[in-house]
């Protein structure tokens, strides 16, 4: 093939001196580029509606968002249910996320959490029932309590931070754990600061 | 006595209100201003039909195909700034507008889709042509909705229309019910609104607005980089005031050709992959870059670490979200593209001193110049095709194209000096789009204005069927397919990446398109020297109706300048030995 435009080859033009990260953002050339992976919880305020969190899902999956958990419940208001997201992102990843959660039209406002918000998960544990009484033992200490208690099971609750949880579930792991459910991160803002505006202005 | 008066009143007078859910559906149509629709008939929505076969002031297009109504649609959007309105039935008719939907959204082009569904009770049990329309149009629309209640269907659609040309314009959806289209309601839509949930901020921030503006005074090399969004925000006056005062260099994308004349001597035209030299050089050596509306696509960029990598940006974008998604805003600017503009010029008091910057990109402009030589004896070169159409049509001439080698001649070789004349599929690349986009755009444009698509052969015969709706309603529309005889784009990948290898990109044998347009109805047109082009083109310009031009073009033609997939925008190749 013949063809092309004439004048100074690649090697032959002036180079600039900056470079940017893969994220775009202007670094000093020398600079190593390594994003900082960021851990936080974000709350959507969404209307409650057929089809919601099925968008919010598609959403965090086509944009390829990390996300650790998410809950959904309703909330005082019948026409408004909160989403309550734990995502892992580098930046401007978390930003992104936030952006384009409050792009899709269910949803009313989205917060950040900060790191003093309450945080709450919980989890039932199914364990072998072989050794009841040292069962309830650890529960204890873990602040646990126990709900369903048969000759071959039992199941016991817990509630607290997720790596609360993480320990708990440790801990009761010498009895040998059949199954265990868990039901991700719900969290609201802390004393009288508002998790979510809810007029829906941005 | 003759007819009872009472029948004759009937038969006459415009119903007061309305009396079923499609009638509602066409009632909003009307009360949004709509004034074309682009679809295809079948079962699921028969009753809006039929509500639509007393709407006189309403006109429908019967297209071939409803992939060629969504693109007609879209293109309608893209022409006129009012969403087009595109219908068709339920599961193959709604999957069919699927390709010119996720276009739609990806070039941010306002667009309503309209489709019919099975009725509501036997939704979900797998019924005759049911398809989760919703479900699968939800990643690629701004909205969509199931209208599920008779005395609301008219709002869905209202608020859909109304929302596809909000703010950042895009796609909406409106699923529609056999039942709920058929079903009564005396319910008149009211005034067409977008959702409450729905908000777009319309001022940047005063005190960002200065930030942005001293940034730019102090710049020694300031670009302005003009995007898509300066057209759909009808910026383009504001963004050339502010170019022309403060003296600033322009580059566009493609998506937003057109909005600065490529005659003017700050302009540098369209950067990027196949963007030209001069546009990389400045791109890639500015310190600061002014860019509006854009959303800094890989195709533009190239590699992330090497784009503009000097440069401060300031970022103007009606979109909150595309703010530092791709590139680092260093001053984000949210709002209309026209507000910020004139915010920013008031803002701009001395421009920046750049006489030296201003003289090094008119040198570039001579350096890498696009120029090219003709050989008359050897094959047509389809850049002088281009140039010959530009030529032969007024300024105001609308070009649509389909993808690959022939789109991007088109974008470089045509000089275009007017918004809304350049239509074409940027974001998603769809082959095929040219023809049915064409449509679109003759019925959106003045009657004036010429209609010029520019396809390839690969492309031109994915939705050529068209050509049967434009000769039915007889659409002064010239194809020019820049034939080959090759998916040409795909081509010259394999001879610069894959060692020469054609894979499934060479065919052994083409229709000629000049007989193919006879038989559809058309006028048809040939070209293989360089002799015949002026006869072709202005036998095909004179004729009233669609005509077609097979130009014979030289295969082993490739497009340069080419920037490598990911590669350095200042590094782009001019012939293939530089790749």
């Amino acid at each position: 093939m013949s063809n092309g435009l004439s004048g100074p080859a690649p090697d032959e033009r002036p180079t600039p001196q900056g470079r940017r990260t893969p994220e775009g953002v202007r670094i000093d050339p020398e600079a190593e580029a390594q994003p900082e992976i960021r851990r936080t919880t974000l709350s959507a305020l969404v209307k409650h509606e057929p089809g919601v969190l099925a968008e919010v899902s598609t959403l965090f999956s086509r944009r390829q968002f990390n996300i650790e958990s998410l809950t959904v419940g309703p909330t005082t208001d019948p026409d408004r249910a909160r989403i309550t997201m734990v995502v892992e992102e580098p930046e401007p990843g978390v930003e992104q996320a936030k952006k384009q959660l409050a792009k899709l039209l269910p949803v009313v406002s989205v917060t950040e959490l900060g790191e003093d918000s309450i945080e709450r998960e919980l989890a039932l544990i199914k364990v072998d029932g072989e050794r009841p009484d040292e069962v309830h033992a650890v529960a204890e200490v873990c602040d646990a309590r126990t709900v369903d208690v048969g000759p071959r099971a039992l199941t016991v609750e817990v509630t607290g931070t997720e790596p609360e949880v993480d320990r708990a579930i440790e801990a009761f792991e010498r009895f040998g754990v059949r199954e265990v459910v868990r039901t991700g991160t719900a969290a609201l803002a802390r004393g009288t600061n508002e998790t979510a505006n809810t007029t829906g202005e941005p | 006595m003759g007819t009872p008066p009472e029948t004759e009143q009937t038969a006459e007078a415009a119903p007061e209100g309305v009396e079923t859910g499609a009638q509602a559906v066409v009632e909003a149509l009307r009360a949004a201003g709509v004034e074309y629709l682009f679809g295809v008939q079948g079962g699921a929505i028969m009753p809006v039909y039929d509500a639509l076969y007393d709407a006189d002031d309403l006109t429908h297009v019967t297209m071939a195909h409803e992939q060629g109504a969504s693109h007609a649609a879209d293109a309608y959007g893209i022409v006129s700034g009012d969403p087009g309105v595109c219908l068709a039935t339920s599961g193959p008719g709604a999957t069919n507008l699927v390709t010119g939907i996720a276009d739609a959204s990806m070039d941010s082009d306002p667009m309503v889709a309209l489709t019919g569904q099975v009725p509501t009770a036997f939704v979900g049990n797998d019924a005759f042509q049911e398809c989760d329309t919703t479900g699968v149009t939800d990643p690629i629309t701004k909205a969509n909705y199931f209208a599920s209640d008779p005395d609301s269907v008219g709002d869905d659609v209202g608020t859909a229309v109304a929302l596809a040309a909000a703010g950042r314009p895009g796609p909406t959806l409106v699923d529609l019910p056999k039942d709920v289209t058929a079903a009564e309601t005396d319910r008149t839509p009211g005034e067409p609104t977008t959702p409450e949930t729905y908000h777009v901020q319309e001022r940047a921030d005063e005190v960002a607005v200065e930030a942005a503006a001293h940034a730019f005074e102090a710049a020694e090399r300031p670009v302005i980089l003009s995007g898509g969004g300066v057209i759909k925000g009808d910026a383009h006056e504001e963004l050339r005031e502010f170019a022309f005062r403060t003296e600033t260099p322009v580059v566009t994308t493609m998506p937003a050709l057109g909005s600065f004349p490529e005659d003017h001597d700050l302009a540098m035209e369209m950067a990027g992959m196949h963007g030209t030299g001069y546009a990389n050089m400045a791109i890639t050596h500015c310190d600061l870059l002014l860019a509006v509306g854009c959303r800094f696509d890989d195709r533009l960029t190239g590699g992330i670490e090497t784009f503009a990598p000097d440069a401060e940006v300031i970022h103007v974008d009606i979109d909150p979200a595309e703010i530092s998604k791709n590139v680092h805003a260093d001053y984000p600017l949210i709002g209309d593209a026209g507000t910020v503009l004139d915010q920013l010029d008031e803002a701009v008091e001395d421009a920046p001193d750049a006489d030296e910057w201003r003289a090094q990109c008119r040198e570039w402009k001579e350096t890498y110049s696009m120029a090219y030589e003709i050989d008359e004896d050897a094959p047509l070169r389809p850049e002088f095709v281009v140039e010959a159409l530009d030529e032969a049509t007024g300024d105001d001439a609308i070009v649509t194209t389909g993808v690959g080698q022939h789109q991007m001649w088109a974008a470089q070789y045509w000089t275009y000096t007017e918004p809304r004349t350049w239509v074409s599929s940027h974001g998603l690349g769809t082959m095929g789009y040219g023809l049915p986009a064409a449509i679109g755009a003759r019925l959106a444009a003045d009657d004036d204005q010429d209609v010029i698509c520019i396809e390839g052969d690969g492309s031109f015969l994915m939705t050529i069927q068209e050509l049967a709706v434009a000769v039915r309603e007889n659409l002064d529309i010239t194809v020019a397919v820049l034939n080959n005889e090759y998916v040409g784009m795909v081509r010259q990948w394999q001879d610069a990446f894959f060692e020469g290898r054609h894979a499934a990109s060479e065919y052994s044998w083409c229709p000629e398109f000049d007989k193919l347009a006879e038989a559809f109805g058309a006028a048809g047109f040939a070209a293989e020297d360089y002799d015949d082009v002026p006869d072709a083109i202005e036998g095909a310009l004179a004729h009233d109706g669609p005509a077609v031009i097979d130009f014979r073009i030289d295969p082993g033609a490739n497009v340069y300048p080419m920037v490598p997939s990911g590669g350095d925008n200042g590094r782009f190749a001019l012939t293939e030995e530089q790749l």
